[in-house]
């Protein structure tokens, strides 16, 4: 620990670390998908870090969020632990879900994490009825939910946006638009610019931001944020940002051209925002470094963790598909 | 003999007071659907709600059924007790992906972390010549998704206590209402009435064939019944109620009794509920104990046509039940 770090450093560098822990993580989800410890696939949020870091920023504890397939990032960013996470993607009784949900199906309730959701634009009504439940109750909480450029074509896109819309729900829409829905680029899905105009169509605000710059990220949101506490209703966050590794562990064909990927390389968040903390002299080079080794360390031994932990009791399979109740009896369902 | 004071009510009311009344005890509860509030929906199931509970509790929606589907499994979430009306059920069709891969699923995927208090409730409206994509009892859609509740309630006062129970359930519930019957009048207990899910009621008791349907089939089979009857022959009719969990030791215990079951269903013939009593019948009831092998009396396995005769042609019929009671009967 550097003893000249000021408080405005240390949140700086904490968002570096929060990014960097994304970044160790999901390179060891990869990993552990190769050793055949993760099962189905691990879609890796590698390059998109600073968007859902830059949006948890700007959330409080109580707040909640929604995420996609790709959701480990926002996991994290929201303050879940590691070692649940990995023992969930892994399988074991010891996950946040118990095993139960898996890579695309984290929830963490004490986390503000009301899921992860695998059906593209899945969460997005979810999200806006929480939002409107919260404010019903009186709680002036806000909702996040994070859905891709690909979630922007579903239905279920324009008809959360306007029910919320017309509800004033607190609900931040963050479209991470990282151009490619597996292996069409955006061009052949929409003949817009910018998913964000769209919002115009909902009546509440739409704004556009680089996802690859943590702070315009942050700053972007909290306007988004006070705006829905305020009760004045919904907007739509439009990231720009890119996925520099193939869409998923399962699938890893890349049909993108060399040039693009080495363009996003070129523009990496955490490298990026790496250098801008140095030059601006809120962490030296060595700090970074040592703040990487600590995000590795961190992966590593919940990775231990989980795989130490044990499976789930095959018995247990049959639990928890019905909340309790009186008539939950034996031979009534089936 | 019951001392409880009755009321005559329609379905219709019954469930309106059901809304109400919970609505008053829990202020969590919020109903959302297209035009609920200002008309208080089509067939005024959600009259007067919007005047006493304001517009913050009883929304007039968007045309958006998986959005207010969406929505109410988000509120459940984070602890309200949504009520989403869908104005005609066959609109499920649009809300399924948000009923099904999202509401029934949540608390399983969860690892038991979040419970999904929701009710989506709408009519079935087949009978009248609303044609086939307002006429569908689509029943076994539901019952056949792990984490939901199914009911279907044939008289006013099995509605309302239906209703009451369904909100207070922390699960998400499907409930089906026959549109034919809103109008229908039946005897309501006064004050509390609350029937629990997953028990039937035996609404004719006989010693020859067990009837088992549910919503408007326990009419039709009532009817053929006390037709039944004048022949001589005595049918039990049980209505399950709740469809998921259902009380098959109910059934079991009638089948066991009279040996001969007839189940009388309108959702369309393959995969159907009817086929599903029957299987779950074998299951408790041994083969040997059938004096007769189990009919099903269901729609047929067409969309539901919008001409008088051709609706009536693939509906269950009056003559329909009375033959097959009488197949059943013969052995």
């Amino acid at each position: 620990m550097t003893s000249v770090e000021t408080g405005a450093s240390v949140a700086l560098t904490q968002l570096y670390l929060a990014m960097a822990r994304i970044r160790a993580f999901e390179a060891k989800a990869m990993d552990l998908f190769a050793e055949k410890y993760i099962r189905g696939s691990v879609h890796p949020y590698t390059g998109e870090e600073a968007v859902a870091v830059g949006v948890c920023a700007a959330l409080r504890p109580e707040d909640y969020i929604t995420s996609t397939h790709r959701g480990h990032g926002h996991c994290i960013a929201k303050g879940l632990e590691l070692r649940p996470m990995m023992a969930e993607i892994t399988g074991r009784a010891t996950g946040y879900c118990r095993g139960r949900g898996g890579s695309m199906h984290i929830t963490a309730m004490r986390h503000g994490m009301l899921g992860a959701d695998a059906i593209v634009a899945g969460s997005l009504a979810m999200a806006a009825g929480a939002a409107y439940g919260l404010q019903l109750q009186g709680k002036d909480a806000v909702v996040v939910a994070f859905f891709g450029d690909g979630g922007a074509q579903q239905g279920i896109f324009h008809e959360a946006a306007n029910l919320a819309a017309v509800l004033d729900a607190p609900v931040i829409f963050v479209c991470e638009n990282n151009q490619w829905a597996i292996s069409t680029p955006i061009s052949c899905a929409i003949r817009i610019e910018n998913i964000a105009d769209r919002a115009a169509g909902y009546g509440f605000p739409g704004e556009v931001v680089d996802g690859n710059d943590v702070l315009a990220v942050r700053d972007v949101a909290a306007r988004a944020v006070e705006r829905a506490r305020r009760g004045e209703g919904p907007t739509l966050i439009e990231a720009k940002t890119y996925r520099i590794t193939p869409h998923s562990a399962a699938t890893p064909t890349d049909n993108r051209a060399p040039d693009e990927l080495s363009y996003w390389r070129e523009r990496d968040p955490i490298v990026r925002f790496g250098r801008e903390l140095v030059e601006a002299g809120h962490a030296s080079p060595e700090r970074l470094e040592e703040l990487d080794r600590q995000a590795g360390e961190e992966v590593e031994d919940a990775a231990e963790w989980a795989l130490a932990s044990p499976y789930p009791d095959a018995a247990a399979a049959e639990e928890d598909v019905y909340a309790p109740a009186d008539w939950l009896t034996p031979g009534r369902l089936a | 003999m019951s001392t409880v004071a009755t009321r005559e009510l329609t379905m219709a009311d019954a469930l309106n007071e059901a809304l109400r009344e919970e609505m008053q005890r829990d202020p969590t509860i919020f109903v959302i659907g297209e035009d609920i509030a200002r008309h208080g929906g089509l067939f005024r199931v959600t009259a007067g709600l919007l005047d006493e509970f304001g517009p913050r509790r009883v929304i007039d929606s968007p045309i958006s059924e998986a959005a207010i589907t969406g929505a109410g499994v988000g509120g459940a979430l984070i602890g309200c007790r949504p009520v989403v009306e869908l104005q005609i059920s066959d609109f499920v069709s649009l809300a399924m992906d948000q009923l099904v891969n999202h509401g029934a699923k949540w608390r399983y995927m969860s690892g038991g972390q979040v419970s999904v208090p929701l009710v989506v409730r709408g009519p079935i409206s087949n009978g009248i010549g609303m044609a086939a994509q307002h006429s569908q009892t689509l029943e076994a859609w539901f019952v056949h998704a792990p984490g939901l509740v199914v009911i279907m309630p044939s008289t006013a006062a099995d509605a309302k206590g239906l209703l009451k129970s369904a909100i207070r359930d922390d699960n998400p519930v499907v409930f089906l209402e026959k549109r034919l019957l809103y109008s229908r009048k039946g005897e309501v207990p006064d004050g509390e009435h609350l029937v629990p899910i997953g028990v039937a009621d035996v609404k004719r008791e006989g010693r020859d064939v067990t009837i088992v349907a549910a919503g408007a089939s326990v009419q039709l089979s009532l009817q053929a019944a006390r037709q039944l009857a004048r022949e001589g022959v005595e049918v039990e009719v049980v209505d399950p109620r709740t469809l998921k969990p259902l009380d098959i030791d109910a059934i079991a215990e009638s089948v066991a009794r009279t040996g001969r079951l007839v189940v009388v269903n309108e959702g369309a013939r393959a995969g159907g509920f009817a086929s599903e009593v029957v299987a779950r019948t074998l299951d408790h009831v041994p083969l040997s104990e059938f004096k007769a092998t189990p009919e099903r009396v269901t729609a047929k396995d067409t969309p539901i046509p919008y001409a008088t005769p051709l609706e009536r042609e693939v509906l269950p019929s009056l003559e329909g039940v009375v033959s097959a009671v009488t197949r059943v009967m013969q052995g």
